[in-house]
C-alpha cells in the first residue's frame, strides 16, 4: 500500500467534518465537526512527516492539538452560555441579522 | 507497542528501499480496517441523531486516528491524541452535551431551504478536487522516520520544541492561559446585587397588592380534586385564582359549579325514591322541567 | 479733520440704534433726537465742506481707512470711506435735504403714534445712504445700496396696516433684488478681472482691461441702477412706493435714494467711457424712461403718483445725461441736486396738500387751493417753475445743460437723443402745468369723505412751511449759483473730468428751443385744464390716456411676461421634474430595490448559509489552483 492513502483518507474525512459543519444545527455536534476536521488536518501533517523525514509536520499537530484544546475550553464555554441566554444551542437561532 | 504498528519506522534496512514506496501488508490491512471503521465514525458523527451518539462516534474515530500516528511514527502524538482528544476533549464534549440537554437542535429536518443540498454538491466538489489534488502532487517519495526518530521520537520532538520552535511554544502556552482565564470569563455570572431577603419580598408583595397568603387549593368539595377545575366560593362562583397560571393561560379550566348543584339533586331525588318520596319529587321534578321548557 | 468722516454715518446710524431700540420711552423725544442727530450730520458735512474748500481742486478728496473688514489673502475689503467733491455734493444734499424733511416730518407726523420708529428708519436710511456714497469701494457700497433698500422697503410699508402698502413695499423690495443682482454681479466680475474692488484701483485698470469685459460689468451696473432708479425695465415700483408717508416719497423717492443710480453710473464713469456700447445703452434707457414717465404723470389723478412720474422722468434726464460720458457727467450730478431740491420741495408741497385735505390725493378733488394755502402755493409754485425749466430757476439751468449735451453727442444718436429731450422738456411742463393747476387753480371741488367729513383745507404748521420755504429758494437760486460761470462743472471736473460739448445748431439755439417747447407745453396745458371746468370723475379718454393711467401697462406687462411666463416654466419645469427626472430616480430605486429583494435572500443570516459560501468558495480556490498548475 502507498501511504499516500492516508492523506487521502485525511481528505475523506476533512471533507465530511465540513459537510457536517453545514448540515447540522446543534452547536455543539458542529463543533464536533469542527474537531473532526482538525484532526484530519492531523493526520495529514503526520503523513507529511513521515514522507519527508523529518518531525516539523509532528511539531505542527502537536501545536493544533495544543490550539485545538484551547478553542475547544472557549467555544463551549460560548454555547454554555449561548444556550443560558437563549434556552436553545442552534446555531439558527442566531440569526438577529436576518431581515 | 506493537511492532507491526511501527513499521513504516522500524523496518530492516534491507526493506528501506521498498518502505520508501509502500508499506509492510500489515499496515495496509490495519489501514484498510481501521480506516474503514474511522470514516464510518465520521459519518455516523454527523449523521446521528443524538449528541451524545455523535460524540461517542467521534471519539472512535479519534482513537482510529491515534492508531494511524503511531502507525506513521507519531508515538508521542499518538499517546497524546489518546490522553488529550480522546480523554479529555471529548469527555468535555459530553459534560456540555449533559449541560445543555436534548433540544429542537438535535432534530435533522432542515429549516433552511437548500441549504442541504448545496452543502451536500459542495461537500462532494471539495472532496473529489482535493483527491484529485493529491492525486496530482505524485507523491511517490517516502522517506521515512527511521533517521529522524533514530534518538527516540520524543526527545526529537522536544528538541524540535525547545530550539526551533521555543517561541511558538511561548506562545501556546500564553494562548491556553487566555483561552483558561475567557471561559472562565464567558461562563462566571457576577451577582450585581446584593440578594433581597425573606422581609423584603414579603415588604414587596404587600406593597405590589397581590395575593398575600399562599393561593388557594383547587377542587371542590373533595369531590374533584383535578388541578383543572376552579374552586368554589362561599357564594357557589369558581374562583380563577385556585388554578395553576399555566392552565389558566391555556383556557383549560373546567368549570362545575352548575355540575356541582345538578349532582347534588340527583343525589337528593335518589335519596328521596329510596325513602319513598318519590311521587312527590318526582312531581316536582317534572314541573320544574315544564317551567324550563316554558322558558 | 478727515476722521470727521466717519461721523457723518455714525450719528443718523446712531439715531437709528437709539430710537429703534429705546422703546416706549422715548416716544416723547424720539423725533427731537432723529432731528439733532440728522441736522449733526449735516453739520459735520458742512464743516468738512468748508475744509474741503480751503484746499486746491487737486488735493481736495480725502479719505479715512476705518478697519478691515474681511482680510484675507487675495480678497481684501476694507471699510474706508473717500470723500471727493462728488460724495460731497451727495453729503450736503443727503443731510440738508434730510434735514429738512426731519424737521418736515415733526409736524407731518404728528398724530401717528409710530413717529419715533418713523424717525429711526429716517435715520437709518441716511446712515445707509451716506454709507453709500461715502465708500471707497464697491462692496461697501453694497453695503450702503443694500442699506437703503431696507429702509426704502420700511418706510415705503411704514403704513403697514393698508394692504396696499404692505404690497407696494413688497413690490419696491422685490424689483429691486433684480437690480441687486446686477451690482452683486458686476463686483463678481469687477473682482474676477481686477482682483479689486476699490474705486481707485478699478477705474485706474480700465485702460488695460477688455472691452467685452467691461461692456458686460457697465451692463451690470446698468441694471442695477435700473432697480434703484426706477428705470424702464425695472420702473414699476416707483409708482407704488408712493404708498409710503409723503416725507418718505420726498426724501427716498425723489431727492436722494433713487438717484443712487445715477450716482454710480458717474463714480463708475471710467467703466462706461471705455464701454461705447453700455454708454449707448445707457443713454436709451435714459431716454425712454423719461418719455415714460412723463406720459404717465400726465395721465395720473393721484397727485403723489404723477409726482412719480416726473421724477422717474427727471431721472431719465440724469441716466441720459450720466450715458453721454464726459460731457453728461457733470450736468447729471447737477440736475441731480436741483431735482433733489425742486422735487423734494414738490412732494412736501403735494403734502402740506394732503394733509389740509383729510389725506385725499385725488387732484380732481382739489382747486382752488391757492387761496387756503398760500405757503403752500408760492413754494410749490417755485418748484413748479423750477421743475418745467422756467428761466432763471434752477431746473432750467441744469435740463438745458442736458439737452444741450444730448444733442452735442453728435451723429445721428445726438440728434434723436436730443430731440427726446426735447419732447419730454415739453410734456414736463405740460403735465406739472396740469398738476398745478388742477390742485390750485379753478373751482374748488372737494367733497365730504365717506364719513361725512369735509375737508376744511388749512396751511400747514410751520416745522412743515419752514422746510417748504427753504427748498423753494433751494428751487430758484441753486440752478443760478451752479450754472452761472460753470461753477458747479469746475467744483467737480477734478473727479468726473469734463469735456465741453458743442451742439450742432448752436448752444442758445438749444436754449431758445427748450423754452419754446416749456411755453407750449405749458400753454397745451392751460387751454385743456385752466379754462375748462375739471371733471370731478376722470373722462374715459384715449386709449394713450387708458394705457398711461395704468402705467403705460408696465405691471400688465410684468403680469404676462413674467409672472405667466413663470407660472409656465414652472408648470413645465414641475412636468419634466415629475417624469423625466422622477422617472429615472424612481425607477433606478425601483429597479435597485428589485434587484435587492432578491440579493437580501442571500443575507438570510444564518451562518450557516454563509459557511457554505465559504466552503462553494474554497472548493473554487482548489479548482482554480489545480488549473494553474496544469496549464
Amino acid at each position: 500500500m502507498n501511504p499516500v492513502n492516508y492523506l487521502y483518507l485525511a481528505a475523506l474525512l476533512f471533507t465530511i467534518g465540513a459537510t457536517g459543519v453545514l448540515i447540522r444545527r446543534n452547536a455543539i455536534v458542529v463543533f464536533m465537526c469542527v474537531e473532526l476536521m482538525l484532526n484530519a488536518c492531523n493526520l495529514a501533517f503526520v503523513a507529511f512527516s513521515r514522507m519527508h523525514g523529518n518531525l516539523d509536520g509532528q511539531i505542527i499537530a502537536f501545536f493544533t492539538m495544543v490550539v485545538a484544546a484551547a478553542e475547544v475550553v472557549v467555544g463551549l464555554a460560548i454555547i454554555v452560555s449561548l444556550f443560558r441566554s437563549r434556552h436553545s444551542a442552534s446555531v439558527d437561532d442566531a440569526s438577529l441579522m436576518k431581515l | 507497542m506493537s511492532a507491526h504498528l511501527a513499521a513504516g519506522a522500524g523496518s530492516p534496512a534491507t526493506d528501506a528501499a521498498l518502505a520508501a514506496y509502500s508499506t509492510s501488508t500489515g499496515e495496509a490491512v490495519q489501514f484498510w480496517v481501521l480506516g474503514t471503521v474511522a470514516v464510518l465514525g465520521a459519518l455516523c458523527t454527523v449523521f446521528l441523531k443524538r449528541a451524545v451518539h455523535s460524540a461517542l462516534c467521534l471519539a472512535g474515530t479519534m482513537i482510529v486516528l491515534a492508531v494511524f500516528y503511531l502507525a506513521n511514527g507519531a508515538y508521542f502524538l499518538g499517546i497524546v491524541q489518546v490522553v488529550v482528544y480522546t480523554g479529555a476533549i471529548m469527555m468535555l464534549f459530553l459534560f456540555v452535551v449533559m449541560l445543555v440537554g436534548v433540544t429542537a437542535a438535535d432534530s435533522l429536518k432542515e429549516t433552511v431551504k437548500g441549504q442541504r443540498w448545496l452543502a451536500l454538491l459542495c461537500g462532494l466538489g471539495f472532496g473529489i478536487l482535493l483527491c484529485a489534488g493529491i492525486g496530482n502532487a505524485s507523491l511517490t517519495e517516502f522517506d521515512g522516520l527511521a533517521q529522524a526518530n533514530a534518538g527516540g521520537n520524543v526527545e526529537g520532538l522536544a528538541a524540535l520544541i525547545f530550539t526551533k520552535y521555543v517561541f511558538a511554544f511561548e506562545i501556546t502556552g500564553a494562548l491556553l492561559i487566555t483561552a483558561a482565564v475567557g471561559a472562565m470569563v464567558l461562563t462566571h455570572r457576577e451577582r450585581t446585587e446584593r440578594a433581597r431577603t425573606q422581609r423584603e419580598l414579603a415588604a414587596e408583595r404587600v406593597r405590589a397588592g397581590k395575593q398575600l397568603p399562599p393561593l388557594p387549593a383547587p377542587g371542590v368539595y373533595a369531590r374533584h380534586n383535578a388541578v383543572d377545575i376552579a374552586g368554589l366560593l362561599p357564594d357557589g362562583t369558581p374562583s380563577e385564582l385556585t388554578v395553576i397560571g399555566t392552565l389558566r393561560e391555556r383556557g383549560q379550566i373546567r368549570d362545575v359549579s352548575d355540575q356541582a348543584i345538578k349532582d347534588l339533586r340527583a343525589l337528593e331525588q335518589r335519596a328521596g325514591e329510596r325513602l319513598g318520596r318519590g311521587d312527590r319529587a318526582a312531581r316536582e321534578d317534572r314541573e320544574g322541567r315544564a317551567e324550563e321548557a316554558a322558558k | 479733520m478727515d476722521n470727521l468722516i466717519a461721523l457723518l454715518v455714525a450719528a443718523p446710524l446712531l439715531g437709528a440704534a437709539v430710537l429703534l431700540c429705546g422703546g416706549r420711552r422715548l416716544d416723547a423725544v424720539g423725533h427731537w433726537i432723529g432731528t439733532v442727530l440728522a441736522a449733526a450730520s449735516f453739520v459735520i458735512g458742512a464743516v468738512l465742506f468748508a475744509d474741503m474748500l480751503g484746499k486746491d481742486a487737486e488735493h481736495r478728496a480725502v479719505g479715512q481707512h476705518l478697519f478691515s473688514w474681511i482680510p484675507v489673502e487675495g480678497f481684501q475689503a476694507d471699510v474706508a470711506f473717500q470723500l471727493d467733491q462728488l460724495s460731497m455734493t451727495f453729503v450736503l444734499l443727503i443731510t440738508g435735504v434730510g434735514s429738512l424733511i426731519h424737521v418736515y416730518s415733526i409736524g407731518y407726523m404728528e398724530h401717528d403714534e409710530r413717529r419715533r420708529r418713523f424717525f429711526g428708519y429716517l435715520n437709518l436710511f441716511l446712515a445707509a445712504m451716506l454709507l453709500l456714497v461715502l465708500a471707497d469701494n464697491y462692496l461697501l457700497l453694497y453695503v450702503g445700496w443694500e442699506g437703503v433698500g431696507l429702509a426704502s422697503y420700511l418706510l415705503i410699508g411704514f403704513w403697514q396696516h393698508k394692504p396696499s402698502a404692505a404690497t407696494a413695499a413688497k413690490k419696491a423690495f422685490l424689483v429691486n433684488r433684480v437690480g441687486d443682482l446686477g451690482l452683486s454681479i458686476a463686483i463678481m466680475l469687477m473682482f474676477t478681472t481686477f482682483g479689486t474692488f476699490a474705486f481707485g484701483p478699478v477705474l485706474e485698470a480700465t485702460g488695460e482691461t477688455g472691452e467685452g469685459t467691461l461692456t458686460a460689468i457697465g451692463l451690470m451696473l446698468l441694471l442695477a441702477a435700473c432697480g434703484k432708479s426706477a428705470q424702464v425695465p425695472l420702473q414699476s415700483w416707483l409708482g407704488d412706493a408712493m404708498e409710503g408717508p409723503t416725507p418718505v416719497s420726498a426724501l427716498i423717492h425723489a431727492a436722494t435714494m433713487v438717484t443712487a443710480g445715477v450716482y454710480l453710473i458717474v463714480r463708475s464713469g471710467e467703466i462706461f467711457n471705455a464701454a461705447p456700447d453700455a454708454q449707448l445703452v445707457t443713454t436709451v434707457v435714459g431716454a425712454v424712461t423719461l418719455l415714460f414717465g412723463a406720459i404717465v404723470g400726465c395721465a395720473k389723478d393721484d397727485i403723489k403718483k404723477a409726482l412719480a412720474g416726473s421724477t422717474m422722468s427727471q431721472i431719465g434726464y440724469m441716466i441720459l445725461a450720466a450715458g453721454l460720458g464726459p460731457i453728461g457727467y457733470v450736468f447729471a450730478i447737477m440736475h441731480l441736486v436741483t431735482h433733489g431740491f425742486f422735487k423734494a420741495g414738490l412732494f412736501l408741497g403735494a403734502g402740506s396738500v394732503m394733509h389740509g385735505m383729510n389725506d385725499e390725493v385725488d387732484m380732481r378733488r382739489y382747486g382752488g387751493l391757492r387761496k387756503y394755502m398760500p405757503v403752500t402755493f408760492v413754494t410749490f409754485g417755485l418748484g413748479y417753475l423750477a421743475i418745467i425749466g422756467f428761466p432763471g430757476l434752477s431746473g432750467f439751468f441744469s435740463k438745458d445743460k442736458i439737452i444741450e449735451a444730448a444733442f452735442a453727442k453728435g451723429g445721428t444718436e445726438g440728434w434723436i437723443l436730443g430731440s427726446v429731450a426735447l419732447l419730454g422738456a415739453a410734456v414736463t411742463a405740460f403735465y406739472m402745468t396740469r398738476v398745478m393747476l388742477m390742485t390750485f387753480f379753478g373751482e374748488k371741488r372737494w367733497q365730504p369723505d365717506e364719513r361725512g367729513n369735509e375737508p376744511h383745507p388749512h396751511e400747514s404748521p410751520k416745522s412743515m412751511t419752514i422746510p417748504m420755504v427753504v427748498l423753494a429758494f433751494g428751487s430758484v437760486f441753486a440752478g443760478g449759483f451752479f450754472g452761472v460761470g460753470d461753477r458747479f462743472v469746475h467744483w467737480l471736473e477734478p473727479v468726473t473730468e469734463h469735456t465741453h460739448g458743442h451742439p450742432p445748431i448752436g448752444a442758445t439755439a438749444v436754449t431758445l428751443s427748450t423754452v419754446t417747447v416749456m411755453v407750449v407745453g405749458v400753454g397745451l396745458a392751460y387751454l385743456l385744464y385752466g379754462r375748462r371746468p375739471v371733471p370731478a370723475v376722470a373722462p374715459r379718454g384715449s386709449l394713450l390716456t387708458r394705457a398711461a393711467r395704468r402705467d403705460l401697462l408696465q405691471d400688465d406687462f410684468n403680469h404676462v411676461v413674467l409672472v405667466r411666463g413663470g407660472e409656465h416654466l414652472t408648470r413645465s419645469l414641475v412636468y419634466v421634474d415629475h417624469t423625466l427626472v422622477d422617472g429615472v430616480v424612481n425607477g433606478t430605486a425601483a429597479s435597485m430595490g428589485g434587484l435587492s429583494g432578491r440579493l437580501r435572500k442571500l443575507q438570510n443570516g444564518y451562518a450557516r448559509s454563509y459557511a457554505v459560501s465559504m466552503f462553494g468558495g474554497a472548493a473554487l480556490l482548489i479548482a482554480a489552483t489545480l488549473l494553474m498548475r496544469a496549464v
